[in-house]
Parts: C-alpha cells; sequence; structure tokens
C-alpha cells in the first residue's frame, strides 16, 4: 500500500530451493527485495499464493533488523532463544566473543554504533542453528574483518546450510552463491548460469537513463 | 506465486495443535520477559512497580477523595468506594492505553515469523492487567486488615464483575492496538476518550444516584455495567445495583470479534 493506493511488488514469483542450495537474487534499489526475503520468512505473507517452508528457514538477516532497541544486546538473545526454543547460556560465550561488544553486551542496543548492530544481528542468526539463511545485504555492511569472520561462519562452517541472498552488488553474488535470479519490474527472471544473471542485470543498470547534467 | 524451500513437498504436513501451543507458549514467555524487563528495569523494585504503579494511583485518588469531603458517599466508605473504582478503571483502560504503542515499538520483533500481532498485544494486555488485579487485592487486603473497609459481600460476584471488565478491556486494548497499525488517528483519538471516559465510566458514582433520565444514557457504556456488578458484590444491597449482563456480554462479544478481525488485518500491515 501506498499514498497512490495498492502497489504490486511481485507478481508471478516461483522457485525451490532444496537443502543445501543456494541462491542470489540481484535487484536493484526498491525491486521488491526486502519484501520477497521477508515473504520467504514468514514475517509478511503473500496476498495470494503459497510458500512452503520445510527447513528450519531463518528470519531475515539484516543489519539491525530484528532487535528491541530498549533491550541490551544479551537480552536480544534471550528473546531470540526463548522465540526459537534454545537454552541462551551455552550461547553467550560465542555471541560475546564474535560481536567484540565488551561491556556494551549488557547495555541497550540502542547505542550501538552500526557495525555492533551488525556483529549483534550476525551473531544472534548464528546462535540458532538453522536449515535455511535468508540474507538481506548483511554480508556488505561492516568492515574486511567482519566480513572475513562471516564468511568463515556461514560458507565454511555451515557450508551444508541452504541460503538465499539478495543484494544490489551483483560481486557479491559471484562471489557466493551458486545460482542467481534477477528481480526485474517484479517477475524473478531465472538464469542458467550465475553469470548470464550478472551480465543481465549489469544490462539492466546501464540501460537505466542517467540524470542529464546542465 | 509459489515458492518452496523444501526437497519434498510429501513432507507437507500440518503441524500439530500441541506443536503450536508449544510454540505460542514460547513466543509468550519471551514477550513477556521482554516486556517487563524494558519495562520496569532491574534496578530498585524492578517487577514489583508492576503492582505497585496501579496501588499509587488508587491510594492517590483515594486520598483526594477522602479530602474532597466525601467521606460517606451514602451508605458506602468513600475508601472502599475509590478503591472499587478506580481499580476498575485502572483494569479496562491502562491495557487499552498500554497497547497503543504495542505494535510500534515491536515490530523489529514481528521479524521472527512466530511473533505475531495478537502475540504482542495480548502479553501487553496480560501484564497491565495482572497488574491491577495484583493492585486491587492488594490494597483490599490491607484495607481489610486494618479494619477501614469490610470484606466484600459476595466475592464470587466481585470476582465475575472483575471479570466482566477484564473481558471489555481486553477486547477493547486489541482493538485499539491493532487500530494503530491502520491510523495514527486511533493513538491521537484515544488519549482524549479514555480521558473523558474517566467522569462517566461509573467510577465515581453509583447509577442509582443519577437522575431516572440520565440512567439509561449512561448504562449504554459497558464498563458501567461491570463496576455495578462488582460494587453490588462488594457492598450488597446497600445501594440498589443497575447492570444487565446479557448487555455487557453482548457488546464485549461484538468488540472482541471487532478486535481479533482488526488484528487479522493489521498483520497485513504492519511495514518494515
Amino acid at each position: 500500500m501506498t499514498r497512490q493506493g495498492r502497489r504490486k511488488v511481485l507478481s508471478d514469483v516461483n522457485f525451490r530451493l532444496g537443502r543445501g542450495e543456494n541462491l542470489g537474487i540481484l535487484g536493484r534499489n526498491g525491486a521488491g527485495k526486502s519484501t520477497l526475503i521477508r515473504l520467504i520468512s514468514g514475517a509478511e505473507r503473500p496476498t495470494s499464493g503459497r510458500i512452503l517452508r520445510d527447513m528450519r528457514v531463518s528470519w531475515p538477516l539484516a543489519f539491525g533488523g530484528a532487535f528491541q532497541i530498549h533491550l541490551s544486546g544479551l537480552d536480544n538473545l534471550k528473546f531470540v532463544c526463548r522465540v526459537y526454543g534454545v537454552d541462551y547460556k551455552p550461547l553467550v560465550p560465542f555471541v560475546e566473543e564474535f560481536t567484540e561488544l565488551g561491556i556494551y553486551f549488557r547495555e541497550p542496543v540502542l547505542h550501538y554504533s552500526h557495525g555492533m548492530l551488525t556483529r549483534l544481528a550476525f551473531a544472534l542468526s548464528m546462535a540458532i542453528e538453522f536449515d535455511c539463511f535468508l540474507i538481506d545485504e548483511a554480508m556488505v555492511v561492516g568492515d574486511a574483518r567482519f566480513h572475513e569472520r562471516c564468511h568463515f561462519e556461514l560458507f565454511h562452517k555451515r557450508k551444508d546450510r541452504a541460503f538465499i541472498l539478495v543484494t544490489h552488488d551483483a560481486n557479491v553474488i559471484k562471489l557466493y552463491c551458486k545460482n542467481a535470479c534477477v528481480l526485474h519490474e517484479g517477475h524473478l527472471l531465472q538464469f542458467p548460469s550465475v553469470d548470464a544473471a550478472y551480465d543481465f542485470y549489469q544490462g539492466t543498470i546501464s540501460a537505466r537513463p542517467e540524470p542529464v547534467e546542465l | 506465486m509459489l515458492i518452496e524451500t523444501a526437497l519434498h513437498m510429501a513432507t507437507e504436513t500440518t503441524p500439530s495443535l500441541l506443536h503450536c501451543l508449544g510454540i505460542q507458549r514460547r513466543v509468550l514467555h519471551a514477550l513477556m520477559m521482554r516486556e517487563i524487563i524494558t519495562r520496569f528495569g532491574r534496578e530498585n523494585l524492578g517487577v514489583l512497580w508492576l503492582v505497585g504503579e496501579p496501588m499509587l494511583f488508587t491510594l492517590g485518588v483515594t486520598t483526594l477523595w477522602s479530602f474532597a469531603g466525601m467521606v460517606h458517599v451514602s451508605a458506602i466508605p468513600i475508601v472502599a468506594f475509590a478503591i472499587t473504582g478506580y481499580s476498575s478503571v485502572l483494569l479496562w483502560r491502562n491495557s487499552a492505553s498500554r497497547a497503543v504503542g504495542a505494535i510500534l515499538q515491536n515490530k523489529p520483533l514481528l521479524f521472527h515469523r512466530n511473533v505475531r500481532v495478537i502475540d504482542v498485544l495480548l502479553i501487553r494486555t496480560v501484564i497491565e492487567m495482572g497488574g491491577a488485579t495484583a493492585s486491587f487485592i492488594v490494597l483490599s487486603l490491607f484495607f481489610i486488615f486494618i479494619g477501614w473497609v469490610s470484606a466484600p459481600v459476595d466475592p464470587l460476584e466481585v470476582l465475575f464483575g472483575w471479570m466482566m471488565l477484564a473481558w471489555f478491556g481486553a477486547s477493547l486494548a486489541i482493538l485499539i492496538g491493532a487500530g494503530t497499525a491502520f491510523s495514527d488517528i486511533v493513538e491521537r483519538i484515544w488519549t482524549p476518550i479514555a480521558y473523558l471516559m474517566f467522569p462517566i465510566s461509573g467510577a465515581a458514582f453509583m447509577v442509582d444516584w443519577l437522575p431516572v433520565g440520565v440512567q439509561k444514557f449512561v448504562l449504554l457504556l459497558p464498563m458501567v455495567h461491570g463496576i455495578e456488578i462488582l460494587r453490588e458484590g462488594y457492598f450488597g444491597n446497600v445501594v440498589p445495583a443497575h447492570y444487565d449482563v446479557t448487555y455487557m456480554a453482548t457488546c464485549c462479544l461484538l468488540l472482541s470479534l471487532a478486535g481479533l478481525y482488526a488484528v487479522r488485518e493489521a498483520n497485513r500491515r504492519v511495514e518494515f
């Protein structure tokens, strides 16, 4: 819904992801990437159609999302553990170590910097064991060291898991994904290879009319 | 749209009711802890404020009314009158007022698929009503113990009146809370409505004291019936009570249905 009335964001999107498979979805800003991720996660329900989840699918791992900002990092960990039925105590050392929050781990999230939020978001989602991770540009934020650690946690320690990664950055997809789609004008276009998707996507970007400088 | 994140379509089964109840229990527990921590913190009295806050309110109003020279209103001692009246208002009004910010303040938590709008609204209502109920019980017991108030004539009728008010309050809270997902106007008009409702909600009078012509208008408000039942249970027939259980129940039922419908629609409208 917008001020101008209903707007169709996605239509006729069909795909299937098996255990251990991964998929990169490319789309420009506003293409509906985050909407699609939220639909897959179940946080939002589609207006029509079906979404079947037969794996333990994560919540959308977006930077800063899924936190109550008045709770501390530790209380957010407890919340997530309670919701997913996991004992939080054994996870505290991992999250504390990974996030490098120090004393801030016990301070309200609203005092965190972007980097701290991102590290906490990532650590929380690693704390709960999922079969399929939904990643909404989370990997794009943060410094090189954080990238490296995320890379290790997700793509080495959990390389048997499935994931769906959405981003506007074609190079990220090329780096991590075995399959790729492009979200273009509400439709999900499938391609035989990541390279084909990459080329098409780069084409849609350059086809965009540039603002004329006077 | 068809999206599958699965290997075998054949394994698509409806989870058992027991399994779902387990998830529901976990989500409500998590939300309960989340609300209590942010609302009352861990310092000084902590969660005891849940009971302390409504007690302070009720005691304050009781003191004000006593000083206002109303030592006895008809045959009812002012302390008992104020406690029954103001506790009832806290019961139905505060949960609706707390429901106003519920969706906005918990929006990020709705990222988790099992955390839904109804859970957020339910848990706030439960916390608020738990506090109001505990405050009512503690104050009653205290004043009965020191002899300022005599014990309720019919505790079961008090309980019944209290439950009816709780039903009214819960359905109102769910409707108002879900309404905030549709428009900010709900929040803006709720505050003046809640404020204006207090003097006509039956907290500060018995219907019997009003002119007959006014009575039937006042009795259009469902909560007036609840307070009349409660006071009849507390004081017996000292003042004749005017109420209609069927009318109040019908109002509550309609409010509940409207509230549940609004919650279902609100789920679709929450924007991240």
